[in-house]
């Protein structure tokens, strides 16, 4: 299968060693007998979620548009990041109504854990980190991709995709504090327009995840991680974050 | 001043924020355990989406067959266009009767058509009986919450409003003993009440009756007291069948507060045998939304305020940041929809995290609605606008994004204060900006194909 | 001029619409059992009484057992034979003067397990606010007209004529000041409720 690994703009630039890991986790199923072919097309930009996000949605349109374009050779798609995935998977079809056929690519793409246990069958990647990690659950990730169940509904226990894979790492911990779903507070434009309620929200996320103890705060959304880093950094906390694609890739948690 | 002005208001007292914060995510657990009492939770939430979807797209039909029942039971039925119809309606028959006391149940419609402040002007006293409503009556203020009007007042607070305004003793805080004042102070005004005006929670065509719920029993007291019944609704209130009402019923005291139903649902079919009921049907800019392809949906809303209970920016910053007849999720949708520049930074009020859409009781899609509006609301002569279409034209090729970024790592390494005080002053005031790296990805990635990099 | 009626509807018609079905409420799965203990402990949660009686006499010692009955200055009672001696609720010719009612003993059709609600109606009865306004209420409801759930309760009350009816589940009650529950808040500060087996 031809995967393509879908970068988001803002980790191609700030964060690239979260998609360096991701590619590094999908070059290495073609290790243990997948028959998998990854490229990170040059050409790929950015998704539009930014503009999309802040109501512009004619001049996220060809961004779109490009998107599918760059991606549509290939069998997956596939992004370390929720967020993205859930702008292709479910709102392309409002940026794009009636563009996007039953076959687009759009259809085909996939956060990384979830193209890991879904669409590979992977039970299990192995690796050591004997540390403490609180996983924080990205809106987009829980309630628009349901990779994990949300507190607020009933439905028969799903499994979590992403703690599943975390706890097959020897050593890791996971550990939970209080209202372990509730945002993050970064909401794209709003972590800036409504800087105020974002800052609130994000710290009361960095308490919950500090009374339970966590060494590590781990997400598979960089931008949720950014927020919540910035806030721990500029109030001085001990918790370091780390994408859930550097953890699985065997990264360790640089010095404090 | 705009929600963000008014949020930042609201937290410049961080305990009180995390007091009301708390409060509010403590009915959202109480919702959450009710909702484990029904086994077939979702598949009600579908059943009453359905149930809201069909009605909506016959509206005219089922408004039609309510009227005719409800006046085959002796109900009189008025219509309203928009607020002011609506006064003038209720205050004509009130007039008539030659009534200058009333006593109100909750009727977020007669909030939205401002009627209490109508009918003062023209010499009518209208006491609002909800406990809640009451306390933010006497206080001169409009509820924060459509259900708990007074969730924002501290208990210390009710007690200093009513030493000064019921006479109690100065100090009193006790919830129990306030109750109490209110309870005596309330009956009073019940039996000297000439009129009750009620809101509706559902209509039923098929009957032509009206379903009001309560806990505290104030509806029923002034409907059946006073000898005219006055009943308000929006016209998106209609329900097909009484059957439909086991589905709303078992959904909607449960989203609301946790309880498994209020402790009153009535029924009024028709008036009481020696009295009058007028039911008024208004539509104050709904048919419009009823015709909006999208936000159609946001007419299914019954009135539980689930999904502010569930929001994270609303427990921090309260019903007042919207500054809206009704805030939260919901609010911001219909009320930018009735009033787009008023009410424009409401849909902009929001991380988008979904959590109202999964707990709404009819599903409404609150978060994607609130996204499509953005796209409504943006001004494209804006600064902001010419900003985007900026950012937009820099990600449209990769090589712009990479001279663009690798020109923002430069500035972030060599001027970090600079960069703090320019375009992200905004996240640079209480959070670091990220350590900027020397690559890209795409740097480092065309680097690794050169040297036939891993596996 | 068109009427705000003809208006509204003529706004409401011109978006298309008409194929939109609407849902069958298919038969539930069989009740749940155990009707009465259900309901008793949904009524409790609400902050109501249950009491099972064997049959009138039963009823009589319960209600005199009873510190909201036994104390009340003011009676009326719609069950002949039960919670006497109290004035004739019919011959109150204005409602207002009920206000000062103690406790009243009236009739309640069936309850609903799920939530601990009972059906009351205004038949047979000339003041409906006799339920709100009294300061404590028993509700006498026969044993054996226990529904499982809401769904059923609709399946069984009678809505097509006019008229007044009304769930009632426990006393009245408020939490508008910070949350705390307070019982008794405008309407009855008790409620009772009696399943008489015989």
């Amino acid at each position: 299968m031809r995967v393509g690994l879908f970068v988001p703009c803002y980790v191609d630039q700030m964060f690239p060693d979260v998609a360096m890991a991701a590619l590094e986790i999908l070059e290495r199923q073609a290790g243990v007998g997948v028959e998998i072919e990854v490229e990170a097309p040059s050409g790929q930009t950015c998704c539009g979620q930014p503009l999309y996000n802040a109501g512009q949605w004619e001049a996220a349109r060809p961004l779109a548009r490009r998107h599918l374009r760059v991606f549509e050779h290939c069998d997956y798609v596939v992004s370390p990041s929720g967020s993205c995935v859930a702008m292709v998977r479910h709102h392309y079809d409002k940026l794009l109504p009636d563009e996007l056929g039953p076959q687009s690519v759009a259809r085909r793409t996939y956060e990384l854990c979830e193209f890991l246990t879904d669409v590979l069958q992977v039970e299990r990647v192995a690796g050591a980190f004997p540390h403490r990690v609180g996983l924080h659950a990205s809106c987009h990730s829980l309630r628009t991709l349901r990779l994990a169940p949300a507190s607020e509904r009933r439905t028969p226990p799903e499994q979590d995709r992403v703690a599943r894979l975390l706890r097959g790492i020897d050593g890791l911990q996971l550990v939970e504090g209080a209202r372990a779903d509730e945002c993050c507070g970064f909401g794209g434009v709003f972590a800036v327009e409504e800087e105020a309620v974002s800052v609130a929200m994000g710290r009361d996320r960095v308490a919950a995840h500090e009374s339970a103890g966590a060494e590590i705060l781990t997400s598979v959304d960089m931008s949720c991680l950014a927020h919540l880093d910035g806030l721990i950094r500029r109030d001085g906390g001990p918790i370091q974050v780390m994408h859930v694609a550097q953890i699985l890739a065997g990264r360790s948690p640089g010095p404090r | 001043m705009t929600h963000p002005q008014r949020a930042a208001e609201f937290l410049r007292d961080p305990a009180r924020a995390a007091w009301h914060d708390g409060a509010l995510w403590f009915i959202r657990e109480k919702r959450d355990a009710a909702s484990l009492q029904v086994e077939e939770w979702e598949e009600l939430r579908a059943l009453a989406a359905a149930i809201k979807a069909h009605t909506l797209d016959g509206l005219a039909g089922y408004l039609e067959q309510f009227e005719r029942n409800a006046r085959a039971l002796g109900a009189a039925v008025h219509w309203a266009r928009d607020a002011r119809e609506h006064n003038e309606i209720v205050h004509g028959l009130l007039r008539e009767a030659g009534v200058t006391r009333v006593v109100k149940s909750k009727s977020m419609l007669t909030e939205e058509c401002g009627l209490n402040p109508f009918l003062a002007r023209h010499g009518i006293e209208v006491t609002d009986t909800d406990l809640g409503e009451r306390i933010v009556q006497l206080r001169g203020e409009p509820p924060s919450h459509i259900v708990l009007p007074a969730i924002h007042l501290k208990k210390e607070e009710v007690g200093e409003l009513f030493a000064e305004r019921l006479g109690t003793e100065p100090g009193l805080s006790d919830p129990t003993r306030l109750t109490e004042a209110a309870r005596h102070s309330l009956r009073e005004r019940f039996l000297a009440a000439q009129a009750g005006i009620t809101g509706v929670n559902f209509a039923v065509a098929e009957t032509g009756g009206i379903t009001v719920c309560t806990n505290e029993g104030n509806a029923d007291l002034g409907a059946s007291l006073p000898p005219l019944h006055i009943a308000c609704m929006g016209i998106e209130k209609v329900i097909p069948r009484v059957a439909d009402l086991g589905v709303f019923l078992r959904l909607l005291a449960r989203s609301a507060t946790g309880q498994a139903i209020t402790a009153y649902t009535s029924h009024f079919q028709g008036p009481r045998p020696d009295g009058a009921l007028h039911i008024v049907l208004v539509d104050n800019g709904r048919s419009t939304i009823a015709a909006d392809r999208t936000h159609a949906r946001s007419l299914a809303c019954i009135r539980c305020g689930a999904c502010m209970n569930t929001c994270p920016v609303y427990r921090r910053t309260g019903g007042y940041s919207y500054a809206a007849t009704i805030p939260g999720p919901i609010g911001s949708i219909l009320e930018p929809l009735r009033d787009p520049e008023r009410h424009g930074s409401l849909p902009f009020a929001c991380s988008l995290c979904g959590s109202c859409r999964d707990v709404c009781p009819v599903k409404i899609d609150l978060d994607d609605q609130l996204l499509a509006l953005r796209a409504t609301v943006a001004d494209p002569r804006s600064a902001k606008t010419r900003a985007m279409r900026g950012l937009a034209w820099v990600l449209s090729d990769p090589v712009r994004l990479e001279r663009a970024g690798a020109l923002g790592r430069s500035l972030l390494r060599l001027l970090p204060g600079v960069v703090a005080q320019g375009r992200f002053n905004a996240w640079a005031r209480n959070r670091d900006l990220p350590d900027p790296p020397p690559k890209s990805f795409r740097q480092l990635h065309a680097e690794r194909q050169r040297t036939g990099g891993a596996p | 001029m068109t009427s705000s009626r003809d208006a509204i509807l003529a706004a409401l018609r011109r978006a298309p619409g008409g194929d939109v079905p609407l849902p069958d409420l298919v038969a539930r799965p069989a009740p749940r059992g155990a009707l009465a203990t259900r309901f008793a402990s949904a009524l409790e949660a609400a902050g109501g009484r249950c009491v099972r009686v064997a049959d009138s006499a039963a009823l009589e010692e319960a209600l005199a057992a009873l510190p909201a009955f036994a104390s009340a200055q003011r009676r009326c009672s719609l069950l002949p034979g039960s919670g006497g001696p109290g004035f004739a609720l019919d011959e109150v010719d204005d409602v207002h003067s009920l206000n000062d009612v103690g406790f009243a003993l009236l009739p309640g059709e069936f309850g609903v397990a799920e939530n601990g609600a009972v059906w009351v109606t205004d038949a047979g009865l000339r003041h409906r606010a006799i339920f709100h306004l009294a300061e404590h209420v028993g509700l006498v409801v026969p044993a054996g007209q226990i529904v499982d759930d809401l769904h059923a309760a609709y399946a069984r009350v009678e809505l097509a004529a006019r008229g007044f009816g009304c769930f009632i589940a426990g006393p009245s009650k408020t939490a508008d000041i910070e949350q705390a529950l307070v019982i008794g808040a405008h309407g009855p500060r008790s409620l009772t409720v009696f399943l008489r087996e015989g």
